[in-house]
């Protein structure tokens, strides 16, 4: 099935290609049926890319080491959720991702749209054909997922043992859903440049496929922070590393641009601003996916070995220069139609937090891609770390909370002075009553940029507290609505603003956790025996006893081999126990020895802690396994060639002889406070982003009696 | 072999595929129903607006004088949308 796969995305280049020719010469010519040609063309490269898809799929599932793929990154041992997620931890496998999803968004883009945009719509069919076409070239030509092995080998490498975590493998598809998803509102920005239909009807399309995109990159960062947080051993979520600024600063420039239409929409204001960040968000995008996949991030000199790097930047390249031109050369169809009419208004601070979030994204940028210029310029690579980024992005983020309640509060077109004051005193009250309570019974006062946010989050609250209560108020004066019916019909009929009000709730919530977790976290590591204790925060903790297992993880990663510890952890009048622990993989490398290559493969930290709306009690260890290494070279020697039943009784007399004769381990606690509402705030973006996206009763059955009316109108016109 | 057979059955389904509008006659008379789409999704844009605006002043953000001016001109703008949606299903069939 391997050549039915490789036939799949062949012909799915050449379809991509037709896609892209058709549409353009039916827009150019006026004849519509070479435009439906084009749309049709895109839904076959759905189903193309889904039955490539689905037959890569089935062969890591049969583990199919005849696949090049599938016995690179997969093994008969691999735990059967991993071997189904395991297609996307390559990049062959990672691009054929891509091109599924871009493939089945363009699809059901096209498919809603099939009525509507008639003069966009083409130039956008022609866009998400070129789009698809690279990544379908770069298979073809480079990176093809269906490559097999001439010697099939019994058994495969396995999957990397820092992916085998539920988070990081659902990590990709989210990433990749925004990244595909933020296409959309490209090829549409392009089809109302080409035409010059430069309207809020192109937004109006897309909006829902830009929200679904934000929202999904969201969800993944915040997974790929999870996975950080829970997986690796280090005890954080976020470390500027590149490869986690590079999803979100599309996410950022996407979450301006979510904002900025909205001025669109209803001023008729902004638009070069907003076909610029849309070309802005969907290169960033592509940005993303390059810096991981190009090797680019090891050292510029890694580049240069990958295959797709080049292809990668000149791709990016023509969609910059496309943009630019198209931008420029229609600016005098781009003005806005109204004018500001005063700085108290939505749209003047929906601007300004463009511009933060602009700002924001531009710092990262540049701290990203620092070393990469050092290096091509000086020869040698400076670092830019966590310090630098959270000295800039620190104020930054405050200065975005304190923007999100200003939204709410404020009208369109204005607001006076004396109304806002009005709006702004509950509030604020409340607020004061935080900032008092915060003075005198935490430790708060330690950290002032801390404080800073935990003010501004509670009057972020208060506020969307109060535009939910006085909204209710004024449909129950309306309609006399009891309390909970008031809120929910207001809500449902104003999603977008009140499902926009939760996204900004969840946000705050989201960086109160970061805030306090970043400032007021307490950290300790030390060197201990069986027996021995140490404290952290107000908690004290026990080594009870080692722990060594053969198999059997508590993850179910298939690991062979753990070592770890029995914890007795008591704080206050409670008491819990932890079992931290290190997983061993074996290495398929032929130099280690039969027994030592348990041992000497990859190994990863298996965390454990104690969740908890306060405060988490994070708990990882490090054990020496020094003292086992004569044991193992000895076993080396004297079982290299035993079967393999008689290698695990002497893997497993290793393993007793840890538990017995234990040496120091290392173990680093932290206590986090409050790190749970950063995922809390997370699932509290995804209700708010949910309710906001949800089509209202009345869109959708508008869209039921359309489709009855075009039936209609086809039946009558061939009667 | 495999991947020749998969070649030449997948372009063939494909160019069926594609084939079909060009097969087909008879697009002029759908160029309206799609204005009517278009203008539908405007109306309830502008109503949305209407409703945010009135919403807006019973909540005290809007002034009366500025929520006068302000709803004026929206169902201004309203009324021309239903203008040409009333002139556009007044020339559709059914």
């Amino acid at each position: 099935m391997a050549g039915v796969g490789s036939a799949c995305l062949t012909i799915g280049l050449f379809t991509a290609l037709y896609a892209v020719g058709a549409s353009l010469f039916g827009a150019r010519t006026g004849r519509r049926e070479w435009v439906d040609s084009g749309r049709r063309a895109v839904y076959c490269l759905a189903a193309l890319c889904v039955g490539a898809f689905a037959i890569l799929e089935s062969a890591f599932l049969r583990s199919d080491f005849s696949y090049a793929l599938v016995a690179e990154g997969s093994s008969t041992s691999t735990p059967t959720f991993y071997k189904v997620t395991a297609v996307w931890a390559t990049q062959d496998g990672s691009l054929l991702l891509w091109a599924t999803l871009l493939a089945l968004f363009a699809g059901a883009v096209l498919f809603l749209t099939r009525r509507t945009l008639r003069d966009i719509a083409p130039y956008a069919t022609a866009v998400l054909g070129a789009v698809a076409a690279f990544f379908l070239l770069l298979m073809v030509g480079w990176e093809n997922p269906f490559d097999t092995l001439a010697v099939v080998p019994s058994e495969g490498a396995g999957l990397n043992p820092l992916l085998r975590h539920p988070a990081m493998m659902i990590h990709p598809p989210m990433l990749y859903t925004g990244y595909v998803g933020f296409s959309i509102p490209f090829a549409f920005a392009i089809g109302a440049l080409m035409t010059r239909r430069t309207g809020a009807d192109w937004i109006r399309a897309t909006r829902r496929f830009t929200l679904v995109a934000w929202t999904f990159l969201g969800t993944g960062i915040l997974l790929g922070a999870l996975w950080s947080y829970s997986e690796l051993g280090w005890g954080g979520y976020w470390a500027w590393d590149p490869v986690e600024n590079a999803s979100l600063m599309p996410w950022l420039v996407g979450t301006a641009f979510l904002h900025s239409i909205m001025v669109q929409e209803k001023r008729g204001m902004l638009k070069v601003w907003n076909v610029s960040l849309i070309c802005a968000t969907f290169t960033l995008a592509l940005l993303g996916t390059f810096l991981v996949r190009s090797g680019i991030l090891d050292s510029i000199h890694a580049f240069g070995a990958s295959t797709i790097g080049v292809q990668f930047l000149v791709f990016i390249g023509c969609v910059i220069a496309l943009s630019a031109v198209l931008v420029i050369s229609r600016l005098p169809y781009l003005r806005s139609e109204a004018r500001l009419d005063s700085l108290l208004s939505r749209e003047a601070f929906f601007l300004l937090n463009n511009l933060v979030l602009v700002a924001l994204a531009l710092v990262i940028l540049w701290g990203t891609f620092f070393p990469l210029i050092s290096e091509a310029i000086t020869g040698t690579e400076q670092t830019v770390g966590p310090p630098w980024f959270d000295r800039l992005a620190t104020p930054l983020a405050i200065v975005l909370v304190l923007l999100a309640w200003v939204g709410p509060v404020l009208a369109w077109r204005r607001v006076t002075p004396a109304a806002l004051v009005r709006v702004l005193l509950a509030p604020l009250a409340a607020t004061a009553v935080v900032l008092a309570a915060l003075l005198a019974l935490t430790d708060a006062r330690d950290s002032v940029p801390s404080l800073i946010m935990f003010c501004f989050v509670a009057f972020l609250l208060s506020v969307v507290g109060q535009e939910f209560w006085r909204g209710a108020r004024a449909r129950r004066t309306m309609t006399g609505e009891s309390w909970p019916r008031a809120l929910a019909r207001l809500t449902g009929r104003n999603r977008r603003r009140y499902g926009g009000y939760l996204v900004h709730v969840g946000i705050g919530v989201l960086f109160l956790g970061v805030a306090a977790s970043s400032a007021f976290l307490q950290q300790r590591d030390v060197r201990l025996s069986p027996g021995q204790s140490f404290s952290v925060g107000d908690y004290d903790v026990e080594y009870v006893r080692p722990t060594a297992r053969l198999g059997g993880d508590r993850g179910g990663t298939g690991a062979p081999i753990a070592f770890g510890a029995v914890m007795r952890v008591k704080n206050g009048d409670r008491t819990f126990t932890l079992r931290p622990s290190r997983n061993y993989y074996a290495t398929a490398d032929p130099a280690k020895g039969a027994i030592s290559r348990f041992f000497e493969g990859e190994a990863t930290s298996e965390v454990d802690m104690r969740w908890g709306l306060r405060r988490d009690f994070w708990l990882a260890v490090r054990p020496d396994l020094v003292s086992l290494q004569k044991p193992i070279a000895r076993a080396d020697r004297e079982f290299s060639d035993s079967p393999s039943d008689v290698q695990a009784i002497v893997i497993s007399t290793l393993t007793q002889l840890y538990r017995e004769k234990p040496p120091p381990a290392t173990f680093r606690a932290i206590v986090s406070p409050l790190v749970a509402w950063i995922w809390i705030g997370g699932a509290i973006v995804l209700l708010g982003a949910l309710v906001a996206a949800w089509p209202s009763p009345e869109a959708r059955l508008r869209r039921v009696r359309s489709l009855y009316k075009a039936r209609l109108g086809r039946e009558l016109t061939r009667a | 072999m495999e991947y020749v057979v998969a070649l030449l059955v997948l372009a063939a389904l494909v160019a069926l595929a594609v084939s079909v509008p060009l097969r087909r006659r008879g697009q002029a008379e759908r160029l309206e129903e799609t204005r009517v789409e278009e203008l539908t999704a405007a109306k309830e844009a502008k109503y949305r607006e209407i409703r945010d605006a009135e919403l807006d002043h019973r909540m005290g953000k809007l002034s009366e004088r500025d929520w006068r001016m302000v709803d004026g001109e929206l169902r201004g703008e309203a009324v021309e949308i239903l203008r040409e949606l009333d002139a556009l299903e007044g020339r559709t069939p059914g």
